[in-house]
């Protein structure tokens, strides 16, 4: 759409007009840590706020998201970057710790259902079908089991380890429980791995980010999703007007509310969800709709600390009037 | 020898040596210390988490189960099929490692010229410190594409191409090792063995081999810690998915790769998902310890020594 | 010697060896040769994108920008600090087993105790790492934590093959030294050491390389992905050329790999430079020892 010059300078306008609403020169650190799917925003973030706040020294871990939990609850990040909600335990040890964290969404990745180029038989799936798939205990082995006029060649199930973000929104969405999903598949920890796995296997099926998918489009044939409204591909329009349903996942950064109270951490938050839009497309991901990050940037003004995936602790959910 | 000036009476030069000499001994004891008490840490944390875990979870089911379904619904904590991995890959990659690596290390010292050897060595010594990283992708998009044309059935992601690339990873240790044990064999009996009429393979496999036995089984012992630890590159290669398949062409999952993924994944912290990683980390601990005993033993009954 | 006939079991013996010496010389040929694919595979990629820009920016989501100024100065601290701290001690340790401990149930207790820590994963040591130096001597996520939990790591490598570097000078040395008058110290820093020299500084070097490619444990002490900035001091925070390199590797964007390769590179010239010291060190020690081959 537009190029990446076009974004650069837009960028480069938006943080000149935010330097200038921020005045003053800051200084200080902010830790960032957690989820490498959410890596390449923050990453982005932060390299354009470096231009706006130079003497402000952000940095940004890979320690995956449950592993970026651990260091957020025990005080060592202002920021936690996950690709999946804050889960039950981590929630009771943030509030044995009196750590008040705020959530917020910051863009979508739509997960790409993936065969084989070679597959000719199928074009689209429905949740359902899905579901048949990748419930726990599934019968399922050949492309016949799904739909009676497919081969009978076994089906070769890829996807994520069983403890990533995506490997639970996943199976979540379609199977109902986090965590719930049949064993018996080929789980590779790296996406590019997965992509040539199913790159090499006529029969093979798998789901990952969309970002993965668009870098790799000509070894992959994506599937159409039916979440009941007819079949959809996931494409950058899809995935953001909620149409790509129900495999459109938000990513989040989850804020230290304490860590708020340091000029440099405000700063780089506001920064950070108004610039999400056009950094996120930038690098791979899908931005959400221009009202969500207003409500979000209300949230950090006013401080509203919880999550809308859990009762326990429970705040609203920004994207609620989306589906 | 030291420095000391003759002016001063022997008897106090004596007892200044000796003084000196208990605090550098003093000295190289601490030192010795500081990986008594890293055992005794690492003993420590493990054995503390695990005692948790072996509330919640039965051993005979962790030793002897056939399914490693901790972070499913319904959970299954038999650690078997991560045993298997390990097993495999490592015994795999002994198998590519210690014939190449030996071999490799015979003709470098017995064989090779000066020159050769000048070449070789420091080539062998940089591919050690290659990222492990690189060694997943290249067999990810070399060896498994290759061996794809020779057994079709070989799934994308296979035990097999993590055994060879792993092989390959410590390969290097093995003959650099090995080549310094072997050069280290004193020239006489070499010169000895060929006196009494012996061919050099005779004297390689017959006299000098068991005088280096002692470097070379180091090499091997070293060679095996890594591939037993080496994650990233079997992940890549080899996948994660815990199997107790007996063909070398499915994905398999090692114990270290497994505690790898729990360790810098999304498993939230505490919880009994955590805590396998300690039983696994234990298992492993008690495993490579008993292997250690094993090759001690072997050793000291089959190591010659002269002089 | 006219009319002297070989039998033909010698002939046998003769053929056996000249098959033997063969096959070594074609496996070692071979292994370089495979070896040496791995290389240009890499080299091959990465090359385009070596340039003084690469070598002096920052990292980037854009790969024309990006570069692995943070990675490579991280890594050149991490080594530096590793040498300094593993090196002194791993070698202490050898000497101390060796000459100054009896042989006896103690002296295999510690043998096998090290030899099991060679084989313990990377990722535990991080996690000891973690628990001890960041959170419980409270050095946070530092160039010190790294380096300390990276010397724990190697530490074993070094002690092992010191060891049996030493083990091969011969008896005959030390027995030459105490018939001089020497002490223990005195004959193993002056007579041992030397001779032992080139087998020590193969172990440094296996050892140093390995701590250079190590990514897990870094990761888990809390070593960074993203830095703008250059660590001025040990208690600074930090990133690594391994952990560019994964991160780079993980991405969709196949500029990305390519910017991999590159820094592949890079970290395969540092390590070839001290390796190459390391050797040239080990050459001149080589040909002044006592075993002139």
């Amino acid at each position: 759409m537009f190029s990446n010059r076009m974004i650069g300078l837009a960028g480069a306008l938006l943080s000149l007009l935010s330097s200038v609403a921020l005045g003053e020169v800051l200084r200080g650190t902010v830790s960032l840590d957690g989820s490498s799917t959410v890596f390449p925003i923050s990453e982005a973030v932060a390299e354009e706020f470096l231009a706006v706040q130079p003497r402000v020294r952000v940095t940004v871990g890979v320690s995956g998201t449950g592993g970026g939990f651990k260091k957020f609850l025990a005080g060592e990040t202002d920021i936690n970057d996950a690709s999946r909600p804050i889960k039950g335990k981590e929630i009771s040890i943030a509030s044995a710790q009196n750590i008040e964290f705020i959530e917020i969404p910051v863009a979508y990745d739509g997960l790409s259902v993936t065969v084989n180029p070679k597959n000719h038989w199928v074009d689209s799936l429905t949740v359902d079908e899905l579901k048949r798939i990748w419930q726990p205990g599934s019968t399922v082995t050949t492309w016949r089991d799904v739909r009676s006029h497919w081969p009978d060649e076994p089906i070769r199930l890829y996807g994520p380890g069983t403890d990533s973000g995506t490997f639970d929104y996943f199976s979540e969405t379609i199977n109902g429980k986090s965590g719930a999903s049949r064993p018996d598949y080929t789980a590779n920890e790296d996406d590019n791995a997965l992509v040539q796995g199913i790159a090499g296997d006529v029969n093979a099926l798998g789901y990952f980010g969309y970002a993965y998918y668009a870098s790799n489009k000509d070894k992959l044939k994506l599937v159409a999703i039916d979440g009941g409204n007819g079949p959809v591909k996931p494409t950058e329009k899809t995935i953001n007007n909620g149409e790509y349903a129900p495999l459109s996942r938000p990513i989040f950064i989850y804020i230290r509310k304490d860590s708020l109270d340091r000029p440099e951490v405000q700063a780089f938050t506001q920064f950070y969800i108004e610039n999400a839009a056009l950094l996120a497309s930038e690098v791979g991901y899908i931005p959400l709709p221009i009202a969500v990050y207003k409500r979000a940037l209300e949230r950090v003004q006013r401080r509203e600390s919880g999550t809308a995936y859990h009762q326990q602790n429970a705040a609203p959910d920004l994207l609620a009037t989306q589906h | 020898m030291s420095a000391v000036h003759l002016s001063i009476p022997a008897s106090i030069r004596r007892r200044r040596i000796a003084w000196g000499e208990g605090i550098i001994k003093t000295l190289l004891a601490l030192c010795t210390l500081v990986s008594v008490v890293t055992t005794a840490v690492i003993i420590f944390t493990l054995v503390d988490e695990c005692l948790g875990f072996f509330d919640n979870v039965s051993p005979v089911e962790f030793f002897l189960g056939t399914r490693w379904v901790p972070l499913l619904e319904p959970s299954s904590y038999g650690v078997l099929p991560l045993l298997w991995g390990t097993l495999t890959v490592t015994f795999g990659a002994a198998l590519i490692a210690i014939p190449i690596g030996l071999a490799s290390a015979i003709y470098l010292s017995e064989y090779a010229s000066m020159r050769v050897r000048s070449f070789v060595k420091p080539v062998l010594e940089v591919l050690a410190g290659i990222p492990t990283v690189v060694y997943g992708y290249f067999a990810l998009t070399f060896i498994t594409p290759l061996l794809r044309t020779m057994l079709p059935d070989l799934h994308v992601f296979n035990a097999l191409s993590g055994a060879i690339v792993v092989g390959i990873m410590v390969l290097p240790t093995i003959a650099t090792l090995s080549d310094n044990a072997l050069r280290a064999v004193p020239d006489n009996l070499r010169q000895a063995a060929y006196a009494l009429g012996a061919t050099s393979y005779e004297v390689t496999t017959h006299v000098v081999l068991p005088a280096g036995l002692s470097g070379v089984m180091a090499s091997f012992l070293l060679a095996i810690s890594r591939a037993i630890g080496e994650t990233m590159a079997v992940t890549l290669a080899a996948g994660a998915t815990p199997n107790l398949s007996f063909t070398f062409q499915e994905s398999i999952q090692t114990m270290t790769a497994y505690i790898v993924q729990v360790s810098l994944g999304d498993t939230p912290a505490g919880g009994i998902a955590y805590q396998t990683l300690f039983a696994v980390a234990a298992y492993l601990f008690v495993i490579t310890l008993l292997l250690n005993i094993v090759s001690q033993f072997i050793l000291n009954r089959y190591r010659e020594t002269y002089e | 010697m006219a009319g002297f006939e070989p039998s033909a079991q010698l002939q046998r013996r003769h053929r056996k060896a000249m098959f033997f010496s063969m096959c070594c010389a074609t496996v070692t040929w071979l292994g370089t040769v495979l070896l040496a694919t791995l290389l240009i595979q890499v080299s091959i990629e990465g090359f385009k994108w070596l340039d003084l820009q690469f070598l002096t920016s920052f990292p980037s989501r854009f790969p024309y920008k990006a570069g692995i100024k943070s990675a490579l100065v991280g890594t050149l601290w991490l080594i530096s600090m590793v040498a300094f701290i593993s090196i002194p001690i791993g070698v202490a340790t050898a000497l101390y087993l060796e000459e100054f401990v009896q042989k006896g149930r103690l002296s295999r207790i510690i043998e096998v105790n090290i030899a099991n820590l060679a084989g313990v994963p990377s990722i535990v040591y991080g996690i000891i790492g973690l628990a001890i130096f960041v959170r419980g001597l409270g050095l946070e996520r530092s160039l010190v934590s790294g380096a300390l939990t990276m010397s724990l790591l190697i530490l074993p490598i070094i002690v092992i093959a010191s060891r049996e570097a030493i083990r091969t000078v011969p008896e005959s040395t030390r027995h030459a030294a105490f018939a001089l008058g020497g002490t223990r110290w005195q004959t193993a820093w002056s007579h041992v050491l030397p001779e032992a020299f080139p087998g020590i500084l193969t172990g440094i070097i296996l050892a140093l390389s390995r701590a250079i490619g190590e990514t897990a444990p870094l990761i888990m002490i809390g070593a960074l992905t993203y830095v703008a900035f250059l660590p001025e001091g040990p208690m600074d925070s930090f990133t690594a050329l391994p952990i560019q390199i994964f991160n780079w590797v993980s991405r969709p964007q196949q500029e990305f790999h390519e910017l991999a390769a590159g820094a592949i590179i890079v970290l395969l010239v540092v390590l070839l430079t001290m390796n190459g010291t390391a050797i040239l060190i080990r050459h001149r020690a080589e040909k002044l020892s006592r075993n002139p081959r």
